[in-house]
Parts: C-alpha cells; sequence; structure tokens
C-alpha cells in the first residue's frame, strides 16, 4: 500500500481515512454505546400475523417480570400522536392512496412485525422478556402476500376502507402511444419478458435503534438515532409530534451502514421521543436481528414486464415496461417514488426513441418496502440488461455487440433520452471494449466451448451489464414536478479559524462513506492546507443545522459540490483581505499552495495563515468587511449526474447441483473523477457483492400465510468472504459537466451492475442446454430445477 | 445476582451479574468497553467476537459466567497504551478494509485470532477462517488484503 506522495494535489490520491482509527479501536460510538442512566427501555411487541383483529392485549404476565413497568397497546398509546401518522414524502400521483400508519397498530395488525403494543421496562433483558410475555389475541383475517394475487378479482382488501389493493398507478409515456404501437409492430424482432424481483432484507450490521433524552425544564428534546437522515427525521418529528423545531436537536451517532433502510422516519422513533417528552426521562429501543428483518423496511419486491422491438440489425426502437410493485402494508418515507426512480432507466443506456413505462404499486399484508441500495434502478437495468440479452439472441449476435448497435454515442452528449432525462456524459463503448479486455472474454468462451464439446458438468457462463444510473439527487424542481415533498440540494460552511485550522460543516450524513477524508482532501487543495488540518463536522442537527442527508449517491455530487463552492466563497474573501494587505487589485493576485502572491511581483505575497489571523483580529480589513473567514452556500444542482458503466461477471455452474460459482468479476466505471480511488473501489467491491446477492443468494421468503420464514442471518443469506469473488476493477473517467469537479457518484453503481451481469452468465452458462431463464437468487435448487424443465423435466 | 471474576485487557474485574447475562452485554453495560458489538443475535454475524483465553469466541453466544476466570481480550485492548495500533488494526487501515466499522472490532479479533492459529494461510484460508464474520460494506477483498499483509503471508 502506497499514498501517491506525487500526485498534483490530495484530490485523485490514495488517501487513508481518517475515520479509521476510532472504528479501529472501538472508540466510536453507535446509537447502543450511549450510556443513559435511568433511561426507560423499549420492548415492541410485534404481529405474529399477517393480518388480524387484534381482540384483546393481555399485559398480566409481563407486568409480574421484574423489572417490567407498563404495557401499553395502540390504542393506550394514541394520545401521545392523536391521528398523527408516520410520513410519507412522496405523494407520486394526486389519487395515491396512504392509509393512516399509526406508530402502533389500533384494532388491526396488517403484517407481520406491525407494532401492536409496547413494554416499557428497566432493562434491555426487560423489555425483552416482557415483550415476549404480553399475550395478544387475534382474530385473523384473510392476508394478501404475493404481489399478483393483491390485483386478482376476489383478493382480501389489506385496507377495509379502500376498495382495491391498488395504491397508485403512474406511467411516462407522454404523446408517443401510437409511435410505440407502430415500432412493434414493425420489428423484425420482439422480445418480451416477465422478471421477478424478489424482496431483499436490507441488513446493514449495525441493527436500528433510537434513543430520545429530553431536558423538561426547557422543553426540549434530543433525540439519538441510527439513521440517514437526521435533518428530514429533524422536521418530520417536528411535524408529527407537533414538537417545536426550535426544540428539537437530532443527532446520528456513528453509524452502522444504512444502504437505504436508514433513509425513513420510523415508528420507534417517533414513539421513543413522545414517550421522553411524556415521561420527562430517556427512552431507547435497540433493534434485535430477527426483528430487523420485519420492522425495518425492505428492498425490491416488483413483477416486470419488458417488451423490447429491434429491427433487423437488433437496433431497439422501442421498449415498453409495466410494473407491478409492491408497497407492503403501509408507506414509508418514499415508498411510493422507489419505482419511479428506476422509471426514467429502463431504456438503460441505450439509444432508444420510443419509451413507454408504467407502474402499479399494491398493498400487500408485508413490511412495507422502501429504498434500498439502488432503489429502482438495480430493478431497472436488471430488466434491460436481460432483455438486451435475450435479443441478442434472436439477432443472433453476441451479448457485447447488441450493446455496441445501441449505445448513446460518445459524441451524443448532453443526450435528451426518450424518458426525458439530460445525460450529462459518458463513453459508453469505451467503458465496454475496457471490460471485455480485461475479463479474457474470448478465453472464457473458448474454455466454455471446451466443456460444452467435453460434455463436462462443469459450465462456464459470461455475463454482461452495461448500466447508467440517475443519482446526485437531486434538482429541486425536478423533484417538485414529481411531487416529491422536498428539495435536493446541500448545504455547507467552510470556516478557518485564528490559527488556520480548517472546519468544514456538511448537511450531508455519512455512515461509513468516508465524507470526513473526502471533503477534507478538496478543501486541503483548495486552500493549500494539509487534510489533517481540516475537521469535518456533520450528522448533528446542533452543529449542522441544514442539509438533506445522505442516499441516492448524493453527497459528493450534491454535498461536496456545495463543500467546494463554500471553499472558493471563502477563498475570495480572503483574497479580499490580501489585497487590501498587500495594495493590489484583486485582479492581480494569484493563490496556489496556500499564499496569495502579486503577479509579476513575487516578493510580494501573503499566506492564508496571515489571512486568517487579519480576517480574527479585524484590526485592518477593508471598509464595511465583516471578521473572520467564514462562508455558507446551499447548492441546489441543476440536474442529476449519471454514473455509468460495464461489469462482466463470469460463473463456473455445476450442473449436477445446480451450483453457482462466480469465479471472476470485472468492473469498468465511470463515476466522473475520483476524489479518493480507495475509496471509490470500497464502494464498488461492496456494491458489487450486494448486487450479486440478491442473484444467488437473498431472498425475503414469505410462507402463505404471510410468515418471513428467512428472517434470521442463517436463512436469509447475506454472504461472507468465502462466497465472494475477488473483484478486477479498472475505471473511465469523463468529468461530469453539471459540477464544478466533475464528479457524478458511486456509492450504488455496484449494486445496479451487479445482479443481471452474474444472472446473464447464468443463463449464459446454460443456454445449450436450453435454458433461457433463471429467477433470483439462483440458489442451486433454482438451477438445478432451470435445467431439469428445460431437458423435459428429467434429470 | 451471580459474582463472575473477568481479566479483561489484563486488568481483573469482578462484577455481578444475572446468571442469564450475555458475555458482550457484561462487557459493554457492566464494563463500559461498548467497542465490542453486537449485530445479531444467533452467532451469525462475528460483531462481537472477542478473545477467551486467547480464542476467538462470539461473546452474544456465551454467559458471562461461563467465561469466570478467563482471559478476555476486546478491541479495546490491542493497540499499544500509546495509541499505536495492533499490527491487524493497521492492516485494516492500509488496505482500506472498512468502512462503516461496525463489523469491524469482531472482525479484527476474529482475524488476529486466525492468523495466530493458522499460520501461513492462502486466500482461500483466509476466505473460509472469516465466513464466520459478515460485514456488508467492504466485498470482503480489502479485509482478506488486510490479513493476509499483517500475517505477513501475501498482500501488498
Amino acid at each position: 500500500m502506497t499514498i501517491t506522495e506525487d500526485a498534483p494535489g490530495h484530490v485523485g490520491s490514495r488517501r487513508l481515512r481518517k475515520e479509521d482509527p476510532a472504528l479501529l479501536t472501538g472508540e466510536a460510538k453507535f446509537i447502543d454505546d450511549l450510556a443513559l442512566p435511568g433511561a426507560i427501555w423499549v420492548g415492541m411487541v410485534r404481529s405474529t400475523e399477517a393480518h388480524a383483529n387484534i381482540v384483546g392485549i393481555d399485559g398480566s404476565a409481563a407486568l409480574a417480570i421484574d423489572g417490567v413497568n407498563e404495557v401499553l397497546s395502540g390504542e393506550d398509546l394514541a394520545p401521545l400522536w392523536g391521528e398523527g401518522a408516520l410520513p410519507c414524502a412522496w405523494p407520486v400521483t394526486p389519487d395515491m392512496k396512504n392509509p393512516a400508519h399509526l406508530p402502533v397498530a389500533r384494532g388491526t395488525a396488517k403484517y407481520v412485525g406491525d407494532a401492536v403494543a409496547v413494554v416499557l421496562a428497566d432493562s434491555r433483558y426487560a423489555a425483552a422478556d416482557g415483550a415476549a410475555a404480553v399475550v395478544v389475541d387475534y382474530e385473523p383475517l384473510p392476508a394478501v402476500v404475493e404481489i399478483e394475487d393483491a390485483v386478482a378479482d376476489g383478493a382480501p382488501l389489506v385496507h377495509a376502507d379502500l376498495d382495491s389493493n391498488e395504491c397508485y398507478t403512474w406511467g411516462l409515456w407522454g404523446d408517443n402511444a401510437p409511435a410505440i404501437d407502430a415500432a412493434f409492430a414493425e420489428a423484425a424482432h420482439v422480445v418480451s419478458e416477465r422478471y421477478l424481483q424478489q424482496r431483499l432484507i436490507p441488513a446493514p450490521m449495525e441493527p436500528r435503534g433510537c434513543a430520545a433524552v429530553p431536558s423538561p425544564a426547557g422543553g426540549e428534546l434530543t433525540l439519538y438515532s441510527a439513521t440517514q437522515i437526521p435533518h428530514i427525521l429533524k422536521v418530520m418529528t417536528a411535524v408529527v409530534l407537533g414538537i417545536p423545531e426550535n426544540k428539537l436537536r437530532v443527532v446520528a451517532p456513528s453509524v452502522g451502514g444504512g444502504f437505504g433502510c436508514k433513509l425513513n422516519v420510523y415508528a420507534e422513533e417517533i414513539l421513543c421521543s413522545a414517550l421522553a417528552m411524556q415521561r420527562g426521562a430517556p427512552v431507547r429501543w435497540t433493534e434485535g436481528r430477527a426483528e430487523a428483518a420485519v420492522s425495518t423496511i425492505q428492498g425490491r419486491g416488483q413483477v416486470q414486464h419488458i417488451e423490447l422491438a429491434a429491427d433487423a440489425d437488433g437496433k431497439v426502437t422501442a421498449v415498453r415496461v409495466k410494473l407491478l410493485a409492491d408497497m407492503g402494508a403501509y408507506l414509508q418515507l418514499v415508498t411510493p417514488g422507489v419505482p419511479l426512480l428506476g422509471g426514467f432507466l429502463y431504456h438503460g443506456c441505450y439509444d432508444i426513441p420510443n419509451y413507454m413505462f408504467e407502474c402499479t404499486s399494491v398493498f400487500t399484508n408485508r413490511t412495507p418496502t422502501d429504498a434500498y441500495r439502488g432503489a429502482g434502478r438495480p430493478e431497472a437495468t436488471y430488466a434491460v440488461e436481460r432483455a438486451m440479452d435475450s435479443l441478442a439472441v434472436s439477432v443472433g449476435v453476441s451479448p457485447e455487440e447488441i450493446r455496441a448497435r445501441n449505445f448513446i454515442g460518445a459524441d451524443a452528449f448532453p443526450y435528451t433520452s426518450a424518458a426525458g432525462l439530460i445525460f450529462d456524459s459518458g463513453d459508453y463503448q469505451t467503458v465496454l471494449d475496457k471490460a471485455v479486455a480485461l475479463a479474457d472474454v474470448d478465453g472464457r468462451r473458448s474454455d466454455q466451448a471446451q466443456r460444452r464439446a467435453s460434455g463436462s458438468s462443469k459450465r462456464i457462463g459470461v455475463g454482461f451489464s452495461s448500466y447508467v444510473e440517475m443519482c446526485g439527487l437531486a434538482p429541486s424542481r425536478v423533484l417538485a414536478s414529481l411531487d416529491y415533498g422536498a428539495g435536493g440540494w446541500e448545504a455547507a460552511t467552510v470556516r478557518i479559524s485564528p490559527t488556520c485550522k480548517v472546519q468544514v460543516v456538511t448537511g450531508s450524513t455519512p455512515h461509513g462513506q468516508g465524507h470526513e477524508t473526502c471533503w477534507s482532501m478538496i478543501v486541503a487543495d483548495q486552500l493549500g492546507v494539509d487534510p489533517d488540518d481540516v475537521e469535518v463536522l456533520h450528522s448533528d442537527t446542533a452543529v449542522s443545522p441544514t442539509g438533506l442527508d445522505t442516499y441516492g449517491s448524493r453527497s459528493l455530487a450534491v454535498g461536496g459540490t456545495a463543500v467546494y463552492m463554500a471553499t472558493e466563497k471563502v477563498i475570495d474573501k480572503a483574497r479580499a483581505i490580501a489585497a487590501h494587505q498587500l495594495e493590489a487589485s484583486e485582479d492581480d493576485l494569484e493563490f496556489s499552495g496556500g499564499v496569495f502572491r502579486v503577479r509579476g511581483t513575487p516578493e510580494a505575497e501573503v499566506p492564508l495563515a496571515g489571512i486568517a489571523f487579519a480576517a480574527f483580529t479585524a484590526h485592518d480589513l477593508p471598509d464595511g468587511m465583516e471578521p473572520n473567514l467564514e462562508a455558507h452556500v446551499t447548492y441546489d444542482p441543476p440536474n442529476f449526474t449519471f454514473p455509468n458503466g460495464t461489469h462482466i461477471a463470469v460463473v463456473e455452474v455445476d450442473t449436477d447441483t445446480g451450483d453457482v460459482d462466480l469465479i471472476d468479476y470485472v468492473a469498468v466505471d465511470d463515476c466522473g473523477v475520483q476524489i479518493n480511488p480507495l475509496v471509490v473501489e470500497g464502494q464498488v467491491h461492496g456494491g458489487i457483492l450486494q448486487g450479486a446477492a440478491q442473484a444467488l443468494y437473498e431472498d425475503a421468503v414469505y410462507n402463505s400465510d404471510g410468515q418471513l420464514v428467512s428472517a434470521n442471518l442463517g436463512d436469509y443469506l447475506v454472504p461472507s468472504a468465502a462466497e465472494a469473488p475477488r473483484f478486477r476493477l479498472d475505471s473511465h473517467v469523463t468529468p461530469s459537466p453539471t459540477n464544478p469537479m466533475g464528479v457524478k457518484g458511486v456509492g450504488e453503481a455496484g449494486t445496479i451492475a451487479a445482479a443481471p451481469a452474474v444472472i446473464n452468465a447464468v443463463v449464459d452458462a446454460l443456454r445449450d442446454l436450453g435454458v433461457t431463464d433463471v429467477d433470483m437468487p439462483a440458489s442451486p435448487q433454482t438451477v438445478w430445477r432451470a435445467i431439469a424443465d428445460a431437458q423435459g423435466g428429467a434429470s | 445476582m451471580t459474582a463472575v471474576t473477568l481479566t479483561v485487557n489484563g486488568t481483573e474485574r469482578s462484577l455481578e451479574v444475572e446468571p442469564r447475562t450475555l458475555l458482550v452485554h457484561a462487557l459493554r453495560d457492566d464494563l463500559g468497553l461498548t467497542g465490542t458489538n453486537v449485530g445479531c443475535d444467533s452467532s451469525s454475524c462475528g460483531a462481537c467476537t472477542v478473545l477467551v483465553d486467547g480464542q476467538s469466541a462470539k461473546s452474544c453466544t456465551m454467559f458471562a459466567v461461563q467465561a469466570n476466570d478467563a482471559d478476555i481480550t476486546t478491541i479495546e485492548g490491542v493497540a499499544d497504551a500509546d495509541g499505536t495500533l495492533h499490527p491487524m488494526q493497521q492492516a485494516f487501515h492500509e488496505h482500506h478494509a472498512l468502512q462503516c466499522g461496525y463489523c469491524t472490532p469482531g472482525m479484527v479479533m476474529a482475524a488476529i485470532s486466525l492468523v495466530e492459529e493458522y499460520p501461513g494461510l492462502d486466500e482461500g484460508g483466509v476466505r473460509h477462517g472469516l465466513e464466520g464474520n459478515l460485514c456488508r460494506c467492504t466485498g470482503y477483498q480489502n479485509i482478506v488484503d488486510a490479513v493476509l499483509a499483517a500475517a505477513g503471508s501475501g498482500g501488498d
């Protein structure tokens, strides 16, 4: 491991993270590490039924346990929030159905895991014992479990007061329906596929948790939560509970991963806050792992229908998509918007003139879904990349050739897509060519042919996935057009202290991404200081009062840009002071390496440190100038950014057992300018494994009664090091013209790309046996069955 | 309540616990050593890994009373008193083998135990040796490289 010492600046170097020492030594404080003497421990009593009337709640056995003090039903708790419900911030259509979602259910439980009562206790053990001892009398009701069953004739209703299980239908096709019909009528090749996106459990290694700490004398409340969104959580908690915002502080301590599932406002956060205000004592809750599987949102959950029309050469002329998306029993913060985030991208990275997308979202008696790493874009990429492989077979060309014939050309940017987005920059063919070379596709195919010829039971498959995603969420006006309930800007403050140390305050909230290191590198280069002289403050609304937090690969493209711009503003002010001191015009000054110099007069110079001290003493500043060096910027991006890439998976499939071994994985990504390639590669590695895990291992399996049967980590197969392949990465950089640093974002890229690459590889391995589709996860049983079915049911 | 005596990171500690208190909660809640994390309740994730008499153990699946008179090492006990990181911690730092850091204490403890018990492991050995410790952020590649480097048996 070497740090690139000779880089012109810190940006672009593989600088080691400043976050690491506290995390490596156990010094970092996660939510459950907070010592809160005298806190009330909350235990959640959760429905064991998918759909049932709550007939009675008997807390007597729980109350007999030493340390259990109260058992409270949804009725008992109702005065805490009245009719106030958990918020959904994205009403995607005016007629979207949004049933009131109380933190603790009253009357009817709508999914396994729905909170039906609460135990208050003196300790975490007493809370757990008490929750287990509460006896709930249920009257079971018919449950809707699977997505397609929700829209079947005569389906039971998840919400009895609605006339169907449909939440909304949202479409995107403009006025070109006739052109789409014509394209399909005239097509030489038509591909029509149905794909399933199984539900996934996000499973960050740290479960959720929260602690609400009141200051009764002044009426203030501090809410600590393992959340990605302290700023949004603050606003929402204030609105739901009527706590004045000026009395509320939200702190995200060290957060052990989120992947979207901590981008939410949860029942326990509202419950603990309300109880803490009522009782005048700290109230805390820590989630268990099996509990998390049903009490934290799940991801994906779609049935996808995709059709491609293409001419004789395989040039795609139209894409038509219909989705059924599973909302679960209720809408959480952005549940209904997740399919829309993919809805703009089902044409993938291809130049396709005609586009139609329609999504019908439905309620089921299952845990609510919401954003999970990629949020809509992995689903879109999966559908189009699987369908492109089917088209390649139909046309009789290779997967790389069908992609080459359809890519948006490198000279076409900025490119306006048929779905209405303006893609910023890219060179998709060069990226694919790099990946093909790195993966030795020719060598793999020759091995594949040899094994087929010899009748080997160990087949080789090569799978492609070319993707483009929209991230850097988001231009506020675009969000308005999508009926999202907030803006997409980000805030930053940069201050220089009297001793020329730098304080950066960011509204973006890290939970593993390395903001402190990367923001320090950006600012250090701009100011000519050492990154170790920069501190980065975040995740506490008392320190960083303005922000919109971290999701959608937005931190660098939006939050990092705000930091960059605030630093530029500080430099502008410093330049004015330098000009005053040097008795020169600002236009004659140059600033590099932390020193202002008068051009052509090298001896006339003043270091930033001198300016910082002068700004602090304020003894001799230009007339009318405020003391101190400090600037605040709120940056609203003019466009999304569009990272892209090509990934190639190589698998070995055992046709006797159905076992799939991921033996090579090559990824070439264009995430724009890279601040720290070490951090970028880490994001790509982890993202790929999360996507590959959907392809091969992970599945939130529900039985017909609506019981989640893969709720713990023994049954829900988060991969270990033993399953993970060695990733081989390369990159390509087309700077985004959208922001001054040319950055795009990389947090979700690997997850978006990986699942179709892996499944395309599995299908490629088995195509000569007649296999054309394998559902996710491609478990040994599923693969073996696909082979057996293709071979006529015998084996 | 039951009296338990543990030697934790070289210091003898006596405490009174409920007999069913898990070792991880005795360490975290009674002794304030919150570096050891809890990631699951089924011995699946390894976030709670500590050394018990030199052997890695999942402290969420062991009662504190079972560790009576044992020598316990937690993540707080592996760096030098002056803050110099243990070679395994240093290797994790240099190889960017952590992101959110929640699995890291358990992963580091498991890795220390693994390379002590099986010197000369190759990549496959490290991958299988760590399969009881889950990480959701890194994809494991940098963890494996860090362990190989710290073991002096590969990596860069």
